[in-house]
């Protein structure tokens, strides 16, 4: 059974998804037990989540579409979606 | 104009400003333009993108992209903000659980936490934390090993929390270090 230390070690690999499936049970074993490693591995997989969200969504400036639009040859107006 | 949008949030991140960021967007979607037919139908386009997008900033804007130093950061502890938790009580306690971080902190703060990391650190953090892309996609993105990926993955992370718990602490959400805290930092509370 894998110990405080070694779970915590595993922390970036788990919330990444780069543990392969026996790394994984292991993760899940320990942090079954141990409320205290649950809670860090629960908050640094929520504040990921948090920066993934919060670093999107910059308003794109009308005058960078026109520019696209422009230079990729589109009709006037092609650039309005943004996606 | 599929994935403006991504695409120039993630060249803000790197730029971090407006001009350089446009610039890079127009690039990525030249190049992208040009290249369309290397693009395999029916993979992820916005994936295929980013991966432009990177290259052309490492190559206009980076030229030391192997002169990194990996112990740039300095050695923060684990966890570091995490730890710090505790401090942030009274902040938090009106919060869900759920909503807790994210309502904590505003999108600015976390913009400039990420965008506060020098460069190597915040192209990692972006690609992996931003963009979800995979260990091996990043270090084969970047031609480093996988290893470096994860140590400045690690590393930037930590320091991002570091700002983030700095931040908390100039909004006067935290008194200010307690123990444990690495001492004698000056700082403006302003």
């Amino acid at each position: 059974m894998a110990d405080c230390n070694e779970t915590l070690d595993e922390l970036n690999r788990f919330i990444d998804r780069e543990l392969d499936a026996d790394g994984c049970a292991a993760v899940e074993a320990h942090l079954a037990r141990c409320p205290d490693c649950l809670s860090a591995f629960d908050f640094h997989a929520e504040l990921r989540v948090v920066v993934a969200m919060k670093c999107q969504g910059d308003p794109v400036p009308p005058a960078l579409m026109a520019r696209l639009a422009r230079c990729l040859g589109l009709p006037e107006g092609a650039a309005d979606t943004v996606g | 104009m599929p994935l403006a949008g991504a695409l120039y949030s993630a060249a803000m991140r790197l730029t971090r400003n407006s001009a350089d960021a446009e610039d890079l967007v127009q690039e990525t979607y030249l190049r992208g333009y040009r290249s369309y037919g290397t693009f395999t139908e029916g993979t992820n386009l916005r994936a295929w993108l980013l991966r432009i997008l990177t290259n052309v900033f490492i190559n206009r804007y980076r030229a030391q992209q192997r002169r990194v130093d990996e112990t740039d950061l300095g050695d923060l502890e684990e966890l570091y903000l995490y730890r710090r938790l505790p401090q942030l009580d009274a902040a938090l306690a009106s919060r869900s659980a759920e909503d807790q971080l994210m309502d904590l902190f505003t999108d600015d703060e976390v913009r400039r936490a990420v965008e506060e990391l020098p460069e190597a650190f915040r192209i990692a953090v972006l690609l992996a934390d931003v963009e979800g892309f995979a260990y091996r996609e990043i270090a084969e993105m970047l031609d480093i090993p996988i290893g470096t990926v994860m140590s400045r993955l690690h590393r930037g992370r930590k320091a991002m929390q570091k700002s983030l718990y700095e931040f908390a602490m100039a909004r006067g959400l935290v008194d200010g270090p307690g123990d444990g805290v690495v001492a004698g930092e000056t700082r403006d509370h302003g």
